[in-house]
């Protein structure tokens, strides 16, 4: 019998948190407020009184100083795990992120090795002001070097975050923060899947519907949804964005013969552009449908009082759903 | 400014600054005559760098001629558990530490990155985009601390680190938040900046309102200036600031007023944005000539210097030949250490672009 406990998802990043940080002493947590605060969102709670404060530590409020010192940390031996406040304040970072953290291994042919973890929380649906509520994904998808992986549960929280960890490449941590308190039951015994595993979710017959980290939640609202009204909806989380589980991609929607990819972030040159690429190329003949997206709009966040409506929601998913299956 | 040889070769250390020129008294003449060695050899070496570029030997070239006293000195100071992190510039202070200097060629010919072992140099990769090696230099500092290896007085265990960076990069962002993380950490570290007065085209005065030494000043990071054209200054300064770093007493920032005699890179024209005039003025205040006329002084004699001369060709007709039997690197070094692991998306392109080539078959 395995070891199970109830835990939001907030809360799951913690313990993982926690546990890579007794297995391994090298690894360290450090960024803005997260040690006495515990980070703005509570996920590094308590991790200063467990580890004491050369282990977890504040930095001063300059994102490109916090990834550039990981990186030297990491290479001095360290298994630096950095907290990015918000989504909308990784940008300092960015040059630091693809034009270094991705690349040393790369660029001293093999004689580094960049175990850093990035953890970002990203998406909307919180009511902030602006630069609070950005799903940023794609930019570091396109970096070659990067590993992006983004949990949807608690369950997938506890165990990313110490699988992130472990890995000797950069791991970007994208952390769904409207569903932070999202409860559900964290198996502590075994991992459910490698890294960068997809996950179904739900099975489902006609049309295959592929979501991740936020989006998961309302992808399975609308296949309950769908259900009632007689519609057999496959939901696949596709839990990492680079490299992203092609095979079990391809394997739904050969049966399915209909895709429909679900996330926040604006629609042009996304993480959804790229997998219909894909579906294209490896699904051509099973396909029934053109593969639909429903994303964010191609403009900026808006403010908070037009989130309900630019963000997908259940309804979203469902129309595009039909609309696949009108074909 | 520190100046402990005047441009004319005379040496004097300046009151109030005796505890440098202690530093200088220790060292015998076997070490001043590896200092003029050195020196002359990066130079020879350099010069040569702009001619295989000419030729289309390599793709670019950046020369640090007039910069062989602030790189040789510090080089020299640098401990032997110490880091250091490089701009793009820093040959001098590679050659100190032993980086083959054939691999700075292959990597400004195209062959690689940067292939060299940081770790086991102790001399970091080089950094193109400017400024991103001091923030590196910082968080390798801070885990010296973490380490436990700052202090504890037992030379075998503790360690340093050192930046460079030239006065351009001083501009960037990532140096104020080096400065900060520096000073708040209490990290050992000493950030080097050699101001050769232009970057690029860009004049040191349009680059900062105060002096670059007194750059750390608000962050809490002390600093001075030092004659980047007198390698005994650059010695002492650069041991003394990382001996102390080492001992525990926290950041400095050195800045090592020098001059760039030649062009940023075989791409840029100088005469563009400079007066002959300028350079001339440089030209007179040369490290190599003023330390040649010291070691004379001391009683050096003219068997030395030949024989550095004979040695700096022999240098330059070697790195033409191994120059010119590069191999270019195998087709897999697109894909290889992409990531550390294996990746399903690199080993598919990967293995696409080997069967691709194989049906065109040899397009030589």
């Amino acid at each position: 019998m395995s070891n199970y406990k109830e835990m939001p998802i907030a809360k799951a990043l913690n313990a993982g948190l926690s546990q890579a940080m007794s297995a391994n002493d090298k690894v360290l947590m450090f960024g803005e407020d997260v040690a006495e605060l515990g980070g703005v969102f509570r996920v590094t709670e308590g991790l200063l009184d467990e580890f004491g404060d050369k282990r977890i530590f504040n930095t001063p409020i300059a994102e490109s100083g916090i990834v550039g010192t990981a990186i030297g940390l990491a290479m001095r031996g360290y298994r630096p795990v950095v907290e990015i406040q918000f989504d909308g304040f990784v940008f300092p970072a960015f040059n630091q992120i693809t034009t270094q953290l991705a690349r040393l291994t790369y660029r001293s042919e093999g004689f580094l090795e960049m175990p850093v973890v990035i953890r970002i929380p990203y998406g909307g649906g919180i009511g902030a002001v602006e630069h609070h509520s950005e799903s940023p994904e794609a930019y570091f998808a396109h970096t070659p070097g990067l590993r992006i992986v983004t949990p949807s549960n608690p369950n997938d929280a506890y165990w990313m975050m110490q699988q992130a960890i472990e890995c000797p490449d950069p791991v970007i941590m994208l952390e769904p923060k409207r569903r932070y308190w999202q409860k559900g039951p964290v198996n502590l015994d075994t991992p459910p899947l490698p890294l960068h595993s997809a996950r179904l979710m739900r099975e489902g017959t006609q049309v295959t519907l592929i979501a991740y980290g936020p989006m998961v939640t309302a992808a399975l609202q609308a296949a309950e949804i769908g259900a009632e009204e007689g519609v057999s909806i496959e939901v696949i989380d596709i839990r990492s964005l680079s490299p992203i589980d092609y095979p079990t991609i391809m394997a739904s929607v050969k049966k399915t013969s209909r895709a429909v990819i679900v996330h926040e972030a604006p629609t042009n040159v996304s993480i959804s552009s790229e997998i219909a690429a894909r579906i294209s190329n490896e699904a051509f003949y099973n396909l029934e449908a053109p593969v639909i997206r429903v994303g964010g709009f191609d403009t900026p966040y808006p403010p908070a009082k037009l989130e309900e409506i630019y963000l997908p929601d259940a309804d979203r998913i469902l129309e595009a759903i039909d609309r696949s299956l009108a074909y | 400014m520190l100046q402990l040889l005047a441009p004319d070769g005379t040496y004097g250390v300046p009151k109030g600054y005796e505890k440098y020129g202690k530093l200088i008294e220790d060292l015998d003449e076997d070490t001043l005559k590896t200092f003029y060695r050195d020196m002359a050899r990066i130079r020879r070496f350099d010069i040569e760098a702009i001619a295989l570029q000419r030729q289309g030997q390599l793709g670019l070239w950046v020369p640090a001629i007039g910069q062989e006293g602030a790189q040789i000195g510090s080089g020299y100071a640098v401990g032997k558990n110490d880091h250091m992190f490089p701009s793009y510039r820093e040959h001098g202070v590679a050659l100190t530490h032993g980086v083959e200097l054939m691999s700075i060629l292959k990597m400004m010919r195209g062959v690689n990155h940067g292939g060299w072992n940081p770790e086991e140099t102790r001399f970091h990769l080089y950094a193109i985009v400017l400024a991103t090696q001091v923030l590196h230099a910082v968080g390798y500092a801070m885990g010296v601390k973490l380490d436990g290896k700052v202090g504890t007085g037992n030379p075998e265990e503790d360690l340093a680190v050192i930046s460079y960076m030239g006065d351009g990069a001083t501009a960037e962002g990532d140096v104020s938040e080096s400065l900060l993380f520096a000073a708040v950490n209490e990290s050992p570290i000493v950030f080097f900046i050699q101001n050769n007065q232009w970057a690029i085209s860009a004049h040191i005065d349009s680059q900062t309102k105060a002096p670059l030494y007194t750059r750390g000043e608000g962050f809490g990071v002390p600093g001075m200036r030092i004659d980047g054209n007198d390698v005994l200054a650059c010695y002492a300064a650069t041991k003394l600031h990382m001996d102390q770093a080492r001992a525990g007493q926290g950041p400095f920032l050195l800045e090592a007023l020098t001059y760039r005699i030649g062009a940023h890179t075989t791409s840029d024209d100088p005469s563009k944005y400079r007066e002959d005039a300028e350079v001339e003025k440089w030209k007179a205040k040369d490290p190599i000539v003023r330390f040649e006329t010291f070691l004379r002084r001391q009683g050096v004699g003219d068997d030395f210097f030949d024989e550095v001369t004979e040695a700096g060709d022999q240098l330059a007709k070697d790195i033409r030949e191994q120059t010119f039997a590069l191999q270019n690197p195998p087709m897999e070094n697109i894909f290889n250490h992409v990531y550390s692991d294996q990746h399903p998306e690199i080993d598919k392109q990967r293995a696409w672009l080997e069967a691709y080539e194989a049906q065109m078959g040899d397009h030589e």
